[in-house]
């Protein structure tokens, strides 16, 4: 009886006409969910804000720098900014650091926090289950998501921060912090680099606010968690004290990519970011799948 | 079927010896499941569920009685801490993936995403299951929200709606698809006595269909009005199980006679007809029937004289059915 009930054979005939008619517009069922994820946080309206909010930043900061460096007493800014008056590129490196501190950690947390507390405060997530939607795949869409809204906000901000620096700054082949000169396109190729690399960071800290999102039915509860982690790291790793346990801080790596500007590359901190990223990668989402696959879900 | 004899009033109905037998035809079922909370509160206690396939099964009981946690444990949403259950013959948690596509539900009010459309959230539901066909999912869609009455609201956004139309998208993410059984948890809750009728109505429709209906409720003229097989709870324990019939009272109950001479009246249901319990009060007489037809009394008074002014068999009203099953506090409304 189990098997023979357990085989998806034996559907009504409408299942089966449904089955017939397949095959013209075939979409994988995981890609179909993906999807409908990927419209859930691009087309809402707070994320959209959000992401809107990470464009405006760069336009503001690179026509304040504009105004800053043509002014008497230029210069003596954050990582980078220095050589903004040489290169237009090097305001996607100088607004990415900036945005590193506090602006994208905030729009990652939001969507990562939201993205089981949500639909669990909604009352979605009782429904996406009962379909059923598969508890291990929805948390792998919903990582996916978080994924790429991690990669576009670092792209955009990245992006809208280099056409800021070329409209508003001189552009030319780019002058490397180890002194070398290299072609505008290598220049360019790098920045990208950084952005793949500032996305890397915000999907392990993405992770760290799914893990929390599963723990909780309220998203600004997961969602302040998650910050709050980002604080303390950033906090703990000021304080010289705690040196030792530096390297095992989130945040620790999250502007280890200068050695991307060196010719030739550097990739000692890129690697060690890398793999602090990964290892917390692995260990939150580890968290978040046992605690998720395991939970009533009572709301 | 569930058989007459496992109606135990004010027990737990029997069905967990006849779990085997009964599972063949049941579209739900389960044996001792049991739900206990971290908190260390029982709130379901070792219920035997025995839902005849094709039945409208009205499971029944006040708040907080438990019913909701077993619909979540059915559904895979909740763990149970014991006991075993299996939807649609296939045992639980293992057959939840080819189960579940086969039952629609709505478990605790509906809930979707303010921010999309009523389509947008259904096309949500719908893309989330992995055995759907996307070709025909736009047109199964428009055909759940016509059957609700939403097409003309579809684009609407889900936070725009009222209270009815929102349980009216609920019951439509049941629509989706053909379904073998459906389980609805209060769906009329909330609604103004227009939109609770329309709500039964779409019931019988599901139901005419051939889908096994599985509707919690607290609403006793809801229950009365559709169910055909009946399960009250009662602080995590099912106290009753059966079909409608057997919960309004088991044989015939009681036949009243108002006659102007009631002595005689008592003599010849006591005597000649031999029925149980014969009471007099004034110039009612009442007797319990047993096997013997109202009509039969009737006669036999009218052939020994027995001037008959009124003749009725009462049934005792759900009400206290449930009042006598479930205690006071039951919140009747």
């Amino acid at each position: 009886m189990w098997t023979s009930a357990a085989s998806p054979t034996g559907p009504d005939s409408g299942e089966l006409a449904e089955r017939q008619s397949r095959g013209a517009k075939h979409v994988p069922p995981w890609f179909r969910l993906f999807r409908s994820e990927l419209r859930l946080v691009f087309c809402r309206p707070r994320n959209l804000a959000l992401l809107g909010v990470l464009a405006f930043i760069p336009v503001a900061l690179g026509v304040l720098f504009k105004l800053s460096l043509s002014g008497p007493g230029g210069g003596g800014g954050p990582a980078f900014l220095n050589q903004v008056a040489g290169n237009g590129v090097f305001l996607g490196l100088a607004v990415l650091v900036l945005m590193l501190s506090l602006f994208l950690p905030l729009a990652v947390c939001v969507v990562a926090g939201d993205a089981i507390a949500g639909e669990a405060s909604h009352g979605t997530l009782r429904g996406l289950l009962a379909v059923p939607a598969g508890r291990t795949r929805l948390l792998a869409v919903k990582l996916a998501s978080i994924v790429l809204f991690a990669l576009a906000s670092c792209l955009l901000v990245v992006g809208v921060a280099v056409l800021m620096g070329v409209v508003l700054f001189p552009v030319g082949r780019v002058t490397l912090l180890s002194g070398t000169t290299v072609p505008l396109s290598v220049g360019l190729l790098r920045v990208l680099f950084v952005a793949l690399y500032a996305a890397a960071a915000m999907v392990a800290l993405g992770s760290i606010g799914l893990a929390a999102s599963t723990l909780t039915v309220h998203p600004v509860g997961a969602i302040a968690a998650a910050l709050v982690i980002v604080l303390a790291s950033e906090i703990a790793d000021a304080v010289p004290q705690l040196s030792a346990a530096h390297p095992f801080l989130p945040t620790h790596f999250w502007l280890s990519f200068d050695g991307l500007f060196r010719a030739p590359v550097d990739w000692s901190g890129v690697q060690h970011g890398l793999l602090s990223f990964a290892a917390y990668l692995l260990i939150f989402g580890a968290v978040a799948w046992a605690r998720f696959t395991s939970a009533d879900v009572a709301s | 079927m569930t058989s007459r004899d496992e109606v135990v009033f004010g027990r737990p109905a029997r069905a967990a010896e006849d779990a085997p037998r009964a599972a063949a035809n049941c579209a739900l079922s389960s044996a001792g499941l049991s739900k206990r909370f971290r908190s260390g509160q029982l709130a379901v206690d070792s219920v035997d569920l025995a839902v005849p396939t094709g039945s409208v099964y009205g499971f029944l009981g006040p708040n907080g009685s438990g019913k909701t946690t077993t619909i979540r444990m059915l559904l895979g949403l909740i763990q149970p801490t014991a006991g075993s259950y299996e939807v649609l013959g296939l045992p639980m948690p293992d057959g939840l993936p080819y189960a579940l596509p086969r039952v629609g539900s709505l478990v605790e009010g509906p809930g979707f995403h303010p921010y999309l459309s009523g389509r947008a959230n259904l096309a949500r539901q719908d893309a989330a299951d992995r055995t759907a066909n996307p070709a025909t999912a736009s047109a199964r869609i428009d055909a759940a929200l016509g059957r609700v009455g939403l097409l003309a609201a579809a684009d609407k956004r889900y936070g725009a709606y009222s209270l009815g139309m929102k349980q009216r998208l609920a019951i439509a993410t049941s629509l989706l698809r053909r379904r073998e059984l459906v389980i609805l948890d209060e769906p009329t809750n909330g609604l103004d006595p227009q939109g609770t009728r329309e709500v039964r109505g779409l019931i019988r429709q599901i139901a005419a269909d051939g889908t096994t209906v599985f509707l919690s409720s607290h609403l006793l003229a809801e229950v009365e009005q559709i169910c055909t097989h009946v399960g009250v709870m009662r602080t995590g324990r099912l106290v009753f199980q059966g079909t409608l019939e057997e919960l309004r009272g088991p044989g015939a109950g009681r036949v009243v006679v108002r006659t102007p001479r009631p002595e005689l009246a008592a003599e010849i249901l006591g005597g000649e007809l031999q029925l149980a319990d014969v009471r007099v009060s004034g110039l009612e007489v009442s007797a319990e029937l047993g096997s013997i037809l109202p009509e039969t009394v009737c006669e036999r008074l009218v052939k020994a004289g027995v001037p008959v002014a009124g003749l009725e068999t009462p049934r005792r009203s759900l009400e206290e059915e449930f009042v006598q099953l479930t205690g006071e506090g039951f919140d009747v409304d």
